[in-house]
């Protein structure tokens, strides 16, 4: 019954307001639920466009050959290899680089300068920075190290690294923002000191959200095209030496045959794509494991 | 008697100074440590601006601050205007934000006000996969798939509107083309999507439920509920996400380079090809071999970097002052 009686006595009507405000209560509904769809159409074009496209080209071959083929070259076996090496090396160094500062910076933002001026200054400027375009980060490497040491994968992990950088600063201060006070007060009554207290007591506590907070920004980082262009010079050969000379990637390699008019080179493309869109969503699926099975502290 | 006032009841009077010089070398290296993690960020914001402006001064030089702001940008003859570029950045991010905006809020709206906890999961892990899709890859299926097909719809709807007044002027004929303003918009809206919705649903969360609940106990139907309880409370910040979208659509490089159709125009035309600075950048930086060329490239990157700097200062600033005083200050 959605009727009630009050302390007078009197029934009161408990009821959903009728007419053209109920009406317009469900069209405001309806349309919420349409902006989600509507979100649904291009992600499910893309994904069945990619799968269905890419998943002819990939083999074994694809993955691991160490030239990729002229764009000409009809669709074949030979494929990708080199650009997955490149893909993997540099972004996997930019991790290197960017997850330890990056948590640095957060326990620095949290623990030590979170109330002076300078601590608030630097969490609004990682905050900005995070808007900083990609290609812009690419270019300032370009013009910081690329002209005075040449092109090479460790230019394009610099580059990606300070994409990288403010976003882990943002996900690991969220995550120390959690852990609670008692902890650091229990741990400072035993007489620690405060670097110990922090390494040992208040990291471990917040250690899988700083990581999955950590491996989404890799996610992101090793689809981006941006930063590479002008930072590792797309060759198409294998070149496993991350620290000179020019390199390849996944992600400036579809870049480069988009706009080619052979079917070879779109087919390439297309299971590149695939490549590439599998890389970060296994990470992905990887930070989500990781958050389900060891975050102590969320919000 | 100050000593006696500062004592903390926590610490015995005096302990926390002679604690203070006992402190361990290694404890104030580890706080050095971190304190240059910190400052790097502030080091890489100020080094940007820097090496990008002395790389870009034979821009400055050569096209003087007239050529700069002229829409003539033609490498063979050394005129290096960037007008053409921020109108097509402009007007792109202006039609993704339009298409974006209502959307993304309409999902934050339906994470937390309609949906119960375990069902905005899924929701969720939607929004995730739209972030986590590589900007190349929207771009290759933008030019492969989407421009052909947007090709023959926009010719209809043109010699549709043709001679109508205003929407003649913005959708009307005859050099339509698939890859252009409208359609850049189309991408970039789709990609700035996950960071507006994530954004907005955080700040609508912080509306107090006791607003909320005040609302329904006066008879509110849950739409009248978030017209007079969440918005009220959460408009500076949405405003403020929406800015971070902006600033998020302005630096698109690879899918606005991809889609935009790579000419130097200024036109009202939505469906004609235009350009954008992160796409000029993109796709001339290989061919500018030294001198003003390739200096007029870098000093749009930097162009860009202040632009999009400006507009993330103040996405930030709303946002923090909208949460500060959504906390009563």
């Amino acid at each position: 019954m959605a009727v009630a009686t009050n302390s007078a006595g009197r029934t009161v009507d408990l009821r959903e307001p009728s007419g053209w405000r109920r009406t317009k209560n469900q069209i405001m509904t309806v349309l919420m639920w349409t902006s989600f769809v509507i979100i649904l159409v291009p992600l499910g074009f893309v994904l069945v466009k990619v799968i269905s496209a890419g998943a002819g080209a990939i083999s074994w071959q694809f993955l691991t050959n160490s030239t990729i083929p002229p764009n000409v070259a009809a669709p074949g076996t030979d494929g990708m290899g080199a650009a997955v090496l490149g893909t993997l090396e540099i972004t996997g160094f930019a991790a290197l680089i960017a997850i330890p500062l990056g948590v640095l910076g957060a326990v620095y933002i949290n623990e030590y300068g979170g109330r002076g001026v300078l601590g608030k200054l630097v969490s609004f400027m990682s905050d900005v920075m995070t808007g900083v375009p990609s290609i812009v980060m690419g270019l300032f490497i370009y013009t910081i190290w690329v002209l005075h040491f040449g092109y090479s994968g460790m230019a394009g992990s610099f580059a990606l690294a300070c994409l990288m950088l403010p976003i882990v600063i943002r996900s690991s201060y969220e995550m120390l923002r959690l852990v609670p006070d008692s902890l650091r007060q229990g741990s400072y009554a035993l007489g620690a000191t405060k670097s110990r207290v922090t390494l040992t007591v208040v990291l471990p506590a917040a250690v899988g959200g700083i990581v999955s907070g950590a491996l989404l920004a890799v996610a992101r980082a090793a689809g981006e095209t941006a930063p590479l262009l002008f930072t590792i010079l797309t060759v198409e050969q294998t070149n496993s030496n991350l620290f000179s000379g020019a390199n390849t990637a996944l992600s400036t390699q579809i870049f480069a045959n988009a706009t080619s008019p052979y079917v070879g080179a779109e087919a390439r493309a297309w299971g590149a794509a695939l490549t590439l869109i599998a890389i970060a969503f296994i990470l992905m699926i990887a930070a989500r494991i990781v958050t389900a099975r060891f975050t102590r502290y969320s919000r | 008697m100050s000593a006696l006032t500062k004592a903390d009841p926590a610490t015995p009077a005096g302990s926390a100074s002679a604690l203070a010089h006992r402190r361990p070398l290694g404890d104030r290296g580890f706080q050095i440590l971190t304190l240059a993690a910190g400052l790097l960020v502030l080091v890489i914001l100020v080094l940007i601006a820097v090496t990008t402006a002395q790389q870009s001064t034979a821009w400055f030089s050569t096209a003087g601050l007239k050529g700069i702001f002229s829409t003539d940008w033609d490498p063979t003859t050394n005129h290096y205007g960037a007008m053409a570029f921020l109108y097509g950045t402009v007007i792109s991010s202006v039609i993704a934000l339009v298409i974006s905006v209502p959307i993304s809020v309409g999902v934050a709206l339906l994470l937390t006000e309609v949906v119960p906890r375990r069902w905005s999961n899924p929701i969720v892990y939607v929004i995730d996969l739209l972030a986590v899709v590589p900007s190349v890859v929207w771009g290759l299926w933008g030019i492969l798939v989407l421009v052909p097909w947007l090709n023959g719809v926009y010719r209809d709807i043109a010699s549709g509107l043709n001679g109508v007044p205003v929407l003649g002027t913005l959708f009307g004929g005859p050099n339509t083309s698939g890859a252009s303003f409208f359609t850049a918009g189309l991408i970039l809206a789709v990609m700035i999507t996950p960071i507006v919705t994530s954004l907005s649903r955080e700040v609508i969360a912080t509306v107090p439920a006791i607003d909320k609940e005040g609302a329904y106990a006066l008879g509110a139907t849950r739409w009248e509920m978030i017209r007079g309880a969440v918005w009220p409370h959460s408009q500076g910040g949405v405003v403020g996400s929406v800015l971070v979208g902006l600033g998020r659509a302005m630096g698109e490089t690879i899918a606005a380079a991809l889609v935009i159709g790579d000419s130097a125009e200024i036109t009202g035309h939505l469906f004609y090809s235009g350009y954008s600075i992160p796409a000029v950048i993109a796709n001339q930086f290989g061919e500018a071999t030294g001198g003003a060329f390739r200096a007029g490239l870098i000093g749009l990157g930097l162009f860009l970097f202040v632009l999009t700097i400006i507009v993330n200062l103040v996405a930030r600033g709303i946002v923090e002052r909208s949460a500060r005083r959504a906390r009563g200050a």
